[in-house]
């Protein structure tokens, strides 16, 4: 007989951008543990933690375990006090030759476990083994963790309940509704599960609270992150409008927006044009506000923190930026490295080495003020913005004031780079100076630990470097420090393979040939990537392998220049000659007339001649070969499927 | 409609009920009600306790001279500690706002993460800040650590904004203007404070006396640690609470100064730790004195 299975985890509520993770934890969990199923299913609300499977034995299969009892020699009374205690008697046991003699045996028929016995064993372990970033313990010291109280289990197989206990709470058919609009006790069975919570206004799909609150964002811009926070926010969301006064529009939309969206959990309202309009959306966790009483209590706490915003904007702009700099010597950047005001003082100097002008400098010196207005205390993911905002307010130059305002982009790899090259090169400066200085002083990341996330400074840097086209030889910029260059050849190769989506190979040929100028990286990657589409590419490269071999076993590292008296077979005289007619081409024009030559070469010419001035001739024509073609990837680095 | 000591009469009133002891605000400043012995201090070991009182709770920094209409320099606070915590924690939480006039089912409740820490306290708990139609009324949390000490029993620990929640109940856009009681706004009885304590805390306040009232009461809180002997038969005795005292004293002047903009953001981690050590001590000290602690548990 097949069973349907039902488990709820119910807890307090989950921090909403843990639970995609526990799931899948869940469902791996559930999976590893072998028991025979059809289909496994999760849901989750911030309350509970749902897997679904069907298909499941009420029992495991039976199965025959064989016993090895004694030899064939041993006394008959050994014999039958081995079948005594296997509940049979020696006619009941087989004899059978082993590598190390003949023995008896007992063929036991071992009948399968109950399917409910195993689970009933393994929940507990499986519920507490699910990874949270942060756990907690509630019941006292030494009791159970999870990542909040667990309140109520719910441990379905068929009709049977699977009995297990966590932390004093014994599982049973009984769950719970939504906190204010249903039941506290919901019996269920696995058949009217969803549909019990749906009666107590519990949505358990994360699909249909998703739609439901898209289906209420009439003309909103959706927001994907903020969306996946609200569906694990709420167990029946159900989006409401609502608007604030137009005058806050003077405010930048940046603020504005900021807390909308971060901290307040609203989705923000444009026009057409992309310009703000003064509405926005909230979620709610019930079914509809009749009475307007929330509409009207969110739209309070906006009215307030705008005002906040508005009163900081206001007295922030009383003491220019100008004049802050002086301010920032009581800002610390880190302890070992002084203050901003010492960043600031670095990041103008070195403006100048990544050939900035003024602009550069002057949005340099200003870039950093920002962090002592109120505003960017109040709203510290606005650093940067806030700054370019209030240059901008005081007249600074765009070129300057969007430099400052862009200057800590790119924060991930799928953010732009600064918008203009004054922006390109004081982000450069500013990443640069981080990771220059945190390697000088030790600081560096170690395996997940990347307090000062210089992983993305390095990866903002390379990605400016290339994406700016920016003719700067990236390792000279790096104060010859071996461990920071290390550090930034793994990050270059990260991204042209990971954000990019390079080959890793193709990566490695080409950086092979030289990482210093990584626009020039760039281009060569683009090339190779067009040369892969030629049949010619693979053989080539598997021949520039060949090549590569044979000079590294003769430890040939080149020698007076190549002597054409000494080339003796035609192949050879052949391949030189369409070496010198090709030289200095792209190696895009010439390799299919390349490659015949080369097979040919290989085909009929014996690198090792007797002869040693023939061999190193044939050697040197290797090496300057390989040389010539080699400027835009080591083609030996490509691994080749013939 | 509820003036602002009717809330509070109700509060006192629902969490009585439950069992609680109602107290009344500690006399020493505080920059919240955590940091009263009656939550710091009675979270350790595993005896039982439930409390709830209001804690007028002072943060120099945020003072705004009376200008700004939802940030104060002192505001209240209502503590509720119940430990251990019991499994309906939740359900009695939202009782109580059912208690002061909100109708959950018309309003809107999100539980959403939040964490909270107090370095100087070398105290965290896990929890979620209580958002109530979009406006933060409630931190809830789950005590793990206190003192630097893992504790025994989880206490929960429930801290209502009263100002805010007052504001949002009477339909008020500003704290000034909320009924504290029949013909008084809270303007009315508060007002000068946060006039005149933002004029000393930002202006007047005098850096060098500041500086030296904290040394002393350092002074005279680590005199005394070092005078408690954990083996000595007489150890009941010991005053640890008027030591805590003086470890109050000092978290407040450093906030005192903070506001005043005398440390700079390197010396602000050494202070931390100075009165960090001095809470710290207290906590395992008290720890020993209430014999529920073995040394060898204390986490260091």
């Amino acid at each position: 007989m097949s069973l349907p299975f039902l488990l709820e985890i119910g807890t307090e509520e989950v921090p909403d951008w843990m639970i995609r993770n526990a799931l899948e934890d869940l469902r791996a969990q559930f999976v590893k543990l072998g028991v025979p199923h059809e289909t496994v299913q999760v849901d989750a609300t911030p309350r509970r933690l749902v897997l679904r499977a069907s298909g499941l034995p009420e029992r495991q299969a039976d199965s025959v375990e064989r016993v090895q009892g004694p030899a064939k020699s041993a006394p008959p009374q050994a014999v039958e006090g081995f079948a005594r205690r296997q509940g049979t008697t020696p006619a009941g046991l087989t004899v059978e030759a082993t590598p190390k003699g003949e023995y008896y045996v007992f063929h036991k028929q071992v009948t399968g476990r109950a399917t409910r016995d195993i689970l009933a064993e393994a929940l507990a372990g499986i519920v507490l083994g699910i990874y949270f970033p942060k756990t907690m313990y509630w019941t006292g010291k030494g009791g159970p963790r999870f990542i909040r109280p667990i309140r109520w289990l719910v441990a379905l197989l068929g009709e049977d309940v699977v009995p297990f206990e966590i932390g004093g709470v014994r599982s049973g058919n009984v769950s719970c509704g939504h906190r204010r609009l249903g039941a506290a006790q919901v019996p269920v069975t696995c058949a009217d599960y969803e549909q019990r919570l749906r009666e107590n206004c519990v949505i358990l799909s994360a699909d249909e609270r998703r739609a439901r609150i898209v289906e209420g964002l009439s003309g909103a811009k959706v927001d994907a992150e903020l969306l996946e926070t609200l569906v694990y926010l709420t167990e029946y969301p159900t989006a409401i409008e609502g608007g604030f006064d137009p005058a806050f529009l003077e405010l930048p939309a940046e603020v504005l927006v900021t807390v909308m969206r971060h901290h307040q959990r609203y989705f923000s309202v444009e026009d057409a044009d992309g310009k703000l309009l003064p509405r926005f959306f909230a979620v709610m966790n019930i079914g509809a506000d009749p009475e307007g009483f929330v509409r009207r209590g969110n739209e309070r706490v906006l009215r307030a923190r705008f005002t906040d915003a508005r009163f900081f904007w206001d007295s922030d702009q009383k003491k220019k930026l100008v004049d802050r700099r002086k301010d920032l010597g009581a800002v610390t950047f880190q302890a070992k490295l002084g203050s901003y005001r010492d960043k600031a003082r670095r990041m103008k100097a070195l403006v100048k080495d990544l050939g900035g002008k003024a602009a550069s400098a002057r949005a340099a010196d200003l870039c950093k003020c920002d962090l002592t207005t109120e505003l960017v205390g109040e709203f510290p993911e606005l650093q940067g913005v806030v700054g370019g905002l209030y240059a901008r307010a005081q007249g600074e130059r765009a070129e300057v004031w969007q430099a400052i305002y862009d200057h800590y982009k790119p924060v991930s790899m799928e953010d732009s780079i600064p918008r203009n090259a004054t922006g390109r090169i004081v982000a450069l400066a500013d990443k640069l100076d981080t990771l220059r200085g945190c390697f000088r002083v030790g600081l560096v990341p170690t395996g997940s630990r990347d307090p000062f996330a210089l992983r993305r400074a390095a990866q903002g840097v390379v990605k400016i470097l290339v994406e700016g086209g920016m003719d700067l030889p990236l390792p000279d910029l790096l104060e010859g420090n071996a461990e920071l260059i290390a550090f930034f050849q793994e990050r270059v190769k990260f991204y042209f393979k990971d954000a990019r989506g390079f080959q890793y190979d193709e990566v490695n040929a080409a950086m092979a040939a030289g990482w210093s100028n990584l626009a020039d990286l760039d281009a060569r990657l683009r090339r190779i990537q067009g040369l892969r589409q030629s049949p010619d590419f693979e053989p080539l490269a598997a021949s520039f392998k060949r090549i590569r071999n044979i000079l590294e076993q003769a430890r040939f590292e080149g020698g007076a220049g190549i002597v054409e008296s000494l080339l003796e077979e035609e192949p050879e005289k052949e391949l030189y000659r369409e070496y010198q007619s090709i030289a200095g081409q792209p190696i895009e024009n010439v390799i299919s007339r390349l490659r015949p030559k080369v097979d040919l070469f290989f085909d009929k010419v014996l690198v090792n001649a007797p002869r040693e001035e023939v061999r190193q001739n044939r050697l040197q024509l290797l090496f300057e070969l390989r040389r010539e073609f080699s400027k835009v990837a080591d083609f030996s680095e490509i691994v080749t499927t013939s | 409609m509820e003036s602002f000591q009717d809330i509070i009469f109700k509060l006192k009133q629902y969490w009585a009920e439950r069992g609680c002891i109602i107290q009344e605000p500690y006399d020493v400043e505080v920059g919240a009600g955590t940091m009263c012995p009656e939550t710091f201090l009675r979270v350790l070991g595993p005896e039982p306790y439930r409390v709830a009182y209001v804690q007028p709770s002072r943060r120099p920094a945020d003072g705004r001279y009376g200008d700004n209409p939802n940030r104060l320099f002192k505001h209240s606070q209502f503590q509720v500690i119940l430990k251990p915590s019991p499994a309906d924690i939740i359900e009695q939480y939202l009782g109580s706002l059912e208690a002061i006039g909100i109708d959950l089912k018309q309003h809107d409740i999100k539980f959403e993460e939040d964490n909270w820490e107090a370095p100087t306290l070398g105290a965290w708990g896990i929890g979620w800040q209580v958002m109530l139609d979009g406006l933060e009324i409630s931190q809830f949390t789950y005590f793990q650590q206190c003192g630097g000490i893992d504790l025994d029993a989880v206490p929960a620990e429930l801290t209502y904004g009263l100002e805010r929640l007052t504001a949002f109940l009477q339909v008020r856009d500003s704290v000034y203007e909320i009924e504290w009681a029949k013909g008084f706004s809270y303007g009315d009885v508060r007002y000068r404070d946060e006039l005149q304590y933002s004029v000393y805390n930002f202006e007047m306040a005098d850096i060098r006396t500041l500086w030296k009232l904290f040394d002393l009461h350092e002074g005279e809180a680590t005199r005394l640690l070092a005078a408690y002997n954990p083996k000595s038969p007489d150890k009941k005795r010991f005053p640890l609470l008027p030591t805590y005292d003086h470890v109050l004293k000092c978290s407040n002047l450093f906030n005192t100064l903070d506001a005043r903009g005398a440390i700079s953001v390197t010396e602000r981690v050494g202070v931390i730790q100075r009165v960090r050590k001095m809470a710290v001590g207290v906590a395992q000290a008290w720890a020993d004195q209430s014999r529920v602690a073995p040394a060898a548990e204390v986490a260091e």
